[in-house]
């Protein structure tokens, strides 16, 4: 399938998806939607770098916080349109993600990893330190009711999140059938191998890192407005960092089905226990659904059914 | 210009005794990820643990929260040969561990953080010893026993390790599994079994380190985040799988940090090993005393 047949076919099951909420006419359904959807875009972003590549991110949460701050940045100037805000969140997030890169990605995968975790502890600190953007108080954004055309301004950051999945997928199903691709999967199999053969691993692994951090920038870019009063804690929440690894290792990594299946999968079930049981009991269920899965399922759910269909042939 | 020198040295030392305590935290580390290249992102959480037990030890029985560390060091190193048996089994054999040993050692940092605060809530703990509070003053120099019992306990446990790790047949070969496995393995010994001793030590180290920890400041769950960085900072800058790099590269951030706290605020000192990490990494990946 072409990647325009592929996009066209989205959107449209975008377009149905839109028409079928907006038919159930729950403005609850449209809160617990954009969530998902939120998930799905960050676990795509997620596997673009850790399921294509095999570099590990641990601070999805500082690229996700780093684009609903730069929102904030700009909300205080002045308001702009939510797309022009996801462009200069994705831009801010993709060159932090690039100088990360930069200096770490020479070095073992592991250093990355782990400058990525202390990156959110640091980002963290300098957004409570800064007054401008709310500091440890948080910030207030007033968002309008309504929009002209759509209606209820819930059901517009909807749409908006929709056509972030759209895009997210798009590109990582554009990149698994790329040259791009192909070079990411060598690094992942043997870098050493790669890198002798002639692939320029370096540029490809800061391109994957460029895009993954711009994508989660994108995905946070228009969360001021959806939770209206946007804290350091909440913004930097470990669940971010969490669900991002935890979606694509449930759903499979090997390609842009699994965090698609593991998103929507954990995300729903997550929305559905936050409101039966509690929210700390909901992260210990996806923490030990992580461990559970990376144990006894490395392949995740794709690979699970892919293993299935095999046997049954 | 006296008042400035006055908080210049007790900056120093004040730097120097945290030095000491980042010692004790960051040991575990520099065993496990230094010497046998697992990198265990987890190790703040079984500190926390390591704080917890302490805290319900002291506050039910009221021993000293150190002697209570030492007592649990058996259960800890049972702890630490348990998970590297399931990393090893799961990950290191089939070759999997950067991505998914990796995610592994995350789930179990956050499934252990998330437990604490169904079972303890998001309070503040604290433990009391005789040495929280009391100072010992020589000039203007000052010394808080609540820092100064820990970096002491922190260093024995540095030399106990050294020594060990140079002067008995085990320590030794751990040290060989860094170097060379096959080697090893023709000596007599199983790479796997010594690897598995390490890392049992490693996490043992946490519970001592644990116990300091809450001496040192009062502990809720979600604190060990914050030693993630600074451990892995320390790590890299005294030079990986070296234990006297890592007490060097402790107390250099350690002092960087008080001075940091002293003049530009206690709220920016997070920063700081964020930052050695990155410099260290771009400019001598090696670290201090990188073999």
């Amino acid at each position: 399938m072409r990647t325009r047949v592929f996009l066209l076919l989205l959107i449209a099951v975008a377009i149905v998806v839109f028409f079928a909420t907006r038919w159930v006419n729950n403005d609850y359904v449209f809160f617990a939607g954009y969530t998902v959807l939120q998930f799905v875009v960050l676990s795509t972003a997620w596997n673009i770098l850790g399921g294509y590549t095999g570099y590990v991110n641990f601070g999805s949460a500082a690229f996700f916080a780093l684009g609903a701050y730069a929102t904030v940045f700009l909300h205080k100037l002045y308001p702009l349109p939510i797309p022009l805000l996801i462009v200069v969140g994705g831009a801010v997030s993709g060159i932090v993600g690039l100088g990360m890169g930069y200096l770490t990605l020479r070095l073992r995968g592991a250093f990355f990893a782990i400058a990525t975790l202390a990156l959110a502890v640091v980002l963290q600190t300098l957004i409570v330190n800064w007054d401008y953007v709310g500091g440890s108080r948080g910030a207030y954004i007033i968002r309008p009711n309504e929009i002209a055309l759509i209606g209820p301004y819930i059901q517009y950051l909807f749409l908006v999140m929709l056509a972030l999945v759209v895009i997210a997928l798009t590109v990582a199903r554009g990149i698994e059938r790329s040259r791009l691709g192909y070079g990411f999967a060598t690094i992942r199999d043997d870098e050493l191998a790669a890198e002798a053969s002639g692939v320029p691993t370096l540029r490809l692994k800061l391109i994957a890192t460029t895009l993954s951090g711009a994508l989660m920038g994108m995905a946070g870019a228009p969360f001021p407005y959806y939770i209206g009063y946007l804290q350091p804690s909440s913004a930097f929440g470990l669940e971010y960092a969490v669900n991002s690894i935890a979606m694509p290792m449930i759903g499979g990594t090997t390609s842009w089905v699994g965090p698609l299946i593991g998103a929507i999968l954990l995300g729903s079930l997550q929305q559905i226990a936050t409101v039966t049981i509690s929210s700390a009991v909901n992260l210990l269920i996806v923490g030990l659904l992580l461990v559970a899965f990376v144990i006894i399922a490395p392949n995740g759910i794709v690979g699970l059914v892919q293993g299935w269909i095999r046997r049954t042939k | 210009m006296e008042l400035s020198f006055d908080l210049l040295i007790n900056a120093v030392i004040a730097g120097i005794l945290l030095g000491g305590f980042y010692t004790a935290v960051t040991l575990g580390v520099s065993i496990s990820f230094g010497i046998l290249d697992i990198v265990n992102i987890a190790h703040p959480a079984f500190i926390i643990l390591g704080s917890y037990i302490a805290y319900i030890v002291n506050t039910r029985l009221g021993i000293d929260p150190i002697a209570v560390s030492i007592l649990m060091l058996p259960v800890f190193y049972l702890l630490g040969a348990g998970v590297y048996q399931v990393y090893y089994e799961s990950f290191e054999r089939r070759g999997q561990e950067s991505l998914r040993g990796l995610s592994f050692f995350f789930g179990l940092l956050f499934v252990t953080e998330v437990m604490l605060i169904l079972v303890f809530g998001v309070d503040y703990r604290y433990v009391e010893a005789p040495y929280i509070g009391p100072s010992w003053r020589l000039g203007v120099m000052d010394f808080p026993l609540r820092m100064l019992v820990p970096c002491i306990a922190a260093l024995t446990l540095f030399a106990a390790l050294e020594l060990y790790l140079s002067y008995t047949f085990i320590g030794r070969a751990i040290k060989a599994v860094a170097q060379d496995q096959l080697a090893l393995r023709l000596m007599g010994a199983s790479p796997v079994r010594i690897k598995r001793i390490a890392f049992g030590i490693s996490i043992a180290t946490a519970s001592v380190a644990g116990a300091l920890l809450i001496i040192i400041q009062p502990v809720e769950p979600s604190v060990g985040r914050e030693y993630i960085g600074r451990v892995f900072a320390i790590c890299v800058l005294g030079g990986l799988g070296s234990l006297p790099g890592t007490v060097i590269g402790a107390m250099l951030l350690g002092i960087l940090e008080s001075f940091t706290a002293t003049f530009y605020g206690p709220s920016w000192a997070p920063a700081v090993a964020f930052g050695v990490l990155l410099l260290t990494l771009a400019f001598r990946p090696a670290g201090l005393l990188g073999r």
